[in-house]
């Protein structure tokens, strides 16, 4: 293990590095055309309420037109957003617009499913403002991308990608997933190395885990589906690592990788530094100060909220100081930012972040700890060792 | 005092009485029907989970015979549990009978035969109650064979009865008044009332029961308890119903309680005879024998910093149950705790599962082990039941291990696995009686730490449930000990050590350092678990790293949900103990006593 701790001390970056204070913006958009099997976002395959959706999802974002300012990244997530016809996007971002004050620039990312992705698509995409696509091609290995229940196939991850190149969208992200049953390391770094030679600006890697309510949970129950062992999902993402950032990536969030400091995702890294988002849609969750809301994760509960016109609110927290605290710790071990010793309420103890250190969990900076690969490796127990 | 009659109902356990002393209150009509529960007098709420009773119960039954005459009963309900067998003893010092009940599916099991020795010994008059005749699998005619031949009771005098269904209520009542003699006393001569049980009210102090063999207690009189010579005001006596009902005085004959300003249960010791300053009787009653605990281990609070917390609810606790007894301890991995004793591992776990629930304590529990004698090269002779104070081996000339005689009653097939167990468990001089065609009565000598962790279970697992056993402790014997000390990664956990048998040692550590294995949760890094005897290893086993604790995904729709998962794990945290570098839960501390591939 010494040896990837070395690889990955980076020094802390400046905090400039695409973290902003304005608030983020998501939209939640709840359609798929089918479910995959080991997905628990919510979505469902009604396509056909996808407009009166749209009507509503307008009407919601009113009811918050004077409480964000300005934002500075708007999502469109989901589900699959380019399930949307290229004018209901349109009729989306403009509406948005309408109501809301947006940064110039902001950055404005749309999720792409490859077998959604047209030149034309994209071209008009870009022309409404998207700036950064997100790409769900999960592999490039066939029985892979049919093991995952996907819809599309390699070939058709290969040629979105290259779509996404040639409109000119430099800013594309790439969505992998490893640790599928009998993989190989082998396989899986001939992935990262084909996944490299699009020069994408972003990937997302994914370990495959088994969730709540999905079909691979209830397959995993009856035993019908075995993820290989803690050890060789270590070693996947212990080889993830050093492949990407010996490839010049930094290694900034637990399964998020940037090409340079620029193109880190600026939307997503306020969710891990307690920066206010408004999320709109079915499920969404916000967060504004110490108040956490969510939507009700139901979309007929959703438009019915919005006819009998009421916020669709499912449920909130008032995050107390040590909740606030132990969500910093959980963020704090999960990104490159490390964690402010001296905004953690009680401090811990020295002992504890010396052990930790000598423990090569992190490194020490005056008063910032980082954590390394290894601390990435365990980044859902340290908090549980400092606080 | 000719209407006064009082019995104990007695039994193996599961039997019934429970359950018979309910249609008996009601029967009587001393509860309403809208406030009867099953099991009425069971109201502790482990023994109401558990079903079983725990602690005796004295109730006092209104009774009206067919010719009008009136009549006190009273009853004392017992627990079939051998760890409570003294409070069986006690309650049958009070009484001139007994309800002898044998469940007919099960027949005469090794408490009942322990029991009914106890009535004799106290020449009670005997009533065999044969009950739950309303299973289908009730034999009675077998059971009657062995009230015959196993009991030496005359069958004929059997009384027939469904607790449940509420047959033979009537007829066991009749029995009563009829068989058993009303007690013999004089209301003039000096006071001697035995105390048989005391419990604690946290408005009234002490309740002392007793049953007055003679003289008068009344409210106001200043009282004597004869073996420590204190005195009391009696503030007020009464008699069991349910609640408690006062009454003008308690006379020659009966059963009842008094009050006096005793302030903790402790402050009596149950046995003594109870007398009136100013008139004093001349000798005391014979008291009881000691109860002495039988298995001992320690309490730590999880938090070391609950040292004090845990003190005061082991004071609270022993208000209530004089039979525990404990003193300070303190480990190099634990910190400060108790060293307790029980009478047995009932009493254990009744203890553990009290102290957190009702005391609300989160407590780690270490092995229990019996008393062991070391006699040393300077001739002293020390006793120890805590392995922390094991002596120098250098300096051991011999040891001692306590032993018992064990009854087993089984029918005949099951001979042999049982031979097979007792030897085994070192068990030696096996006696093997036939009292009724079919049935064998196997006694042997056990040590009694061979007994103590799952020897019942064990017992009852080889013989479908029909195998039943009861044990006396008889005397000390010579054995060759040791202590086995666990290690967890190299470093010595003083808590975990335990005094064993030198042959057993090996098998006793690998099914430790096994057990062990599963307990300890992974972590980073790996754990080596070791048995060592006096420095030299003897069993491992490891525990693998785990490498990876990272979930993929976190944004907006999973922290919540991640944190609240944290907040849990931390409480749960709290249930572990740190010992070195390695987190080790509450349970594993009894690991050694789960020996069983469970
Ligand atoms: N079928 C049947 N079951 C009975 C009868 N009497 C008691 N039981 C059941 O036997 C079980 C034990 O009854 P208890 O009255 O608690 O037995 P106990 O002798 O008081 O038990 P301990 O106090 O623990 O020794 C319960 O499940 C009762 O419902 C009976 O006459 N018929
Ligand atoms: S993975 Fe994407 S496309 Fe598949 S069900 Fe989930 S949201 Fe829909
Ligand atoms: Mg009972």
């Amino acid at each position: 293990m010494s040896r990837s701790r070395k690889a990955h001390s980076w020094r802390p970056l400046k905090r400039t590095m695409n973290r902003t204070d304005l608030p983020g913006l998501y939209i939640h958009i709840p359609f798929c055309k089918s479910k995959c099997p080991y997905c628990d976002f919510y979505s469902v395959t009604e396509t056909d309420r996808i407009e009166e959706w749209l009507q509503a999802l307008l009407i919601e974002s009113r009811y918050y037109r004077h409480d964000f300012g300005t934002f500075d990244s708007l999502y469109l997530g989901g589900g699959t957003p380019s399930l949307l016809h290229p004018r209901q996007i349109e009729k989306l971002i403009t509406g948005l617009r309408d109501v809301f004050t947006f940064d110039d620039p902001a950055e404005v990312t749309m999720e792409l499913n490859p077998d959604d992705v047209t030149r034309e698509n994209l071209a008009f995409y870009r022309s409404l403002g998207v700036n950064r696509v997100s790409l769900g091609v999960q592999s490039f290995v066939e029985e892979e991308v049919r093991f995952l229940g996907r819809r599309h196939t390699s070939r058709q991850g290969v040629s979105a990608i290259e779509a996404i190149r040639e409109t000119g969208f430099d800013e594309f992200s790439i969505d992998l997933m490893y640790g599928l049953p009998g993989q190989s390391i082998r396989t899986w770094g001939s992935i990262l190395k084909e996944a490299l030679s699009f020069s994408p600006a972003h990937l997302s890697c994914y370990q495959l885990t088994v969730e709540g309510d999905t079909l691979f949970s209830r397959m995993a129950k009856e035993e019908k589906l075995k993820l290989p062992e803690d050890s060789r999902q270590a070693d996947l993402f212990v080889y993830t690592s050093e492949y990407l950032t010996g490839s010049g990536f930094i290694h900034y969030e637990v399964s998020n990788f940037a090409k340079g400091p620029e193109t880190l995702s600026r939307h997503n890294v306020k969710y891990w530094q307690h920066t206010p988002y408004l999320g709109l849609g079915p499920s969404a969750h916000s967060l504004a100060g110490k108040k956490r809301w969510w939507n009700v994760r139901d979309v007929d509960q959703y438009l019915e909220s919005i006819h009998g016109d009421h916020i669709p609110v499912g449920g909130f927290e008032d995050l107390s100081s040590s909740q606030m605290n132990l969500e910093k710790l959980l963020f704090g071990f999960r990104t490159m930012w490390g964690i402010d010793v001296r905004q953690i309420i009680p401090p811990p103890a020295r002992e504890t972040i010396r052990g930790l250190c000598d423990s090569g969990f992190v490194t020490c900076h005056d008063q910032n700890i980082i954590p390394t690969l290894k601390g990435y490796l365990f980044a859902d127990k340290l908090p549980l060792m400092v606080s | 005092m000719k209407h006064i009659r009082n019995f104990s109902i007695i039994a193996h356990i599961d039997h019934g009485k429970s359950t018979l002393a309910d249609r008996l209150i009601q029967y009587t009509h001393l509860v309403e029907d809208r406030q009867f529960r099953d099991q009425i007098l069971d109201n502790m709420d482990i023994e109401r989970e558990r079903g079983i009773t725990i602690k005796s119960q004295t109730v006092d039954l209104p009774y009206v015979d067919e010719n009008g005459r009136e009549y006190e009963l009273n009853l004392i309900d017992t627990p079939g549990h051998v760890d409570f067998s003294y409070e069986v003893s006690r309650a049958l010092a009070s009484c001139e009978g007994v309800l002898l009940l044998i469940d007919a599916a099960q027949g005469v099991e090794a408490q009942t035969l322990g029991n009914l020795y106890a009535a004799l010994e106290h020449n009670l008059v005997i009533i065999p109650v044969i009950n739950k005749i309303d299973l289908p699998v009730a034999d009675i005619e077998r059971v009657k064979n062995e009230i015959d031949d196993e009991l030496g009771l005359d069958p004929e005098t059997a009384i027939l009865c469904s607790a449940k269904e509420g047959i033979g209520i009537e007829e066991i009542l009749k029995a009563i008044v009829e068989r058993i003699p009303p007690p013999t006393g004089d209301a003039e001569k000096p006071l001697t009332a035995l105390t048989f049980d005391a419990q604690y009210d946290s408005f009234r102090g002490t309740i002392v029961s007793c049953r007055v063999f003679d003289g008068t207690v009344k409210q106001g009189d200043t009282v004597r308890l004869m073996s420590q010579g204190t005195t009391y005001r009696v503030e007020e006596v009464g008699i069991f119903r349910l609640p408690r009902e006062p009454q003008k005085e308690l006379t020659a004959g009966m059963v009842g309680y008094i009050i006096a300003g005793i302030k903790t249960v402790s402050d009596i010791r149950i046995g003594d005879t109870i007398t009136l300053d100013t008139y004093p009787a001349l000798e005391q009653l014979p008291g009881f024998k000691d109860v002495k605990p039988v298995v001992f281990s320690s309490i730590y609070p999880i938090a070391s910093d609950d040292y004090q917390s845990l003190f005061d609810a082991l004071e609270k606790y022993k208000l209530n149950d004089a039979s525990l007894v404990y003193q300070k301890d303190s480990s190099a991995a634990l910190g400060q705790g108790f060293r307790c004793g029980y009478l047995g591992l009932l009493h254990l776990e009744i203890v553990q599962e009290r102290l957190e629930r009702e005391f609300d304590q989160s407590i780690i529990m270490t092995a229990p082990s019996v008393q062991y004698r070391f006699y040393l090269d300077d001739g002293t002779r020390l006793e120890v039941d805590n392995p922390l104070h094991y002596p120098d081996p250098g300096s051991i000339r011999s040891s001692e291990e306590p032993y018992i005689k064990a009854s087993i009653l089984i029918p005949e097939r099951y001979v042999g696995v049982i031979m097979k167990l007792c030897m085994e468990r070192r068990g030696v001089n096996s006696h093997m009686s036939y009292p009724t065609p079919g049935r064998v009565e196997v006694t042997f000598d056990l040590p009694l730490a061979e007994v103590i962790f799952d020897f019942y279970d064990k017992l009852k697992s080889l013989t479908q449930g029909y195998g039943s056993f009861d044990y006396e402790i008889t005397d000390y014997r010579e054995s060759s000990l040791a202590k086995l000390d666990i290690l967890v990664n190299g470093e010595k956990v003083d808590a975990l050590s335990i005094l064993v048998h030198r042959d057993n040692a090996r098998e006793r550590a690998v099914r430790v350092c096994d057990k062990l294995r599963d307990e300890i949760p992974r972590q980073q890094f790996k754990i080596a678990i070791q048995g060592a005897i006096g420095g030299k290893i003897i069993a491992r086993s490891t525990i693998s790293a785990y490498r990876k604790d990272v979930t993929s995904k976190c944004y907006g729709g999973d922290i919540s949900r991640k944190r609240k998962l944290l907040e849990k794990q931390k409480k749960g945290k709290k249930r572990m103990r740190m010992v070195g570098n390695v987190e080790i839960p509450q349970s594993a501390f009894l690991a050694a006593l789960k020996t069983d591939d469970e």
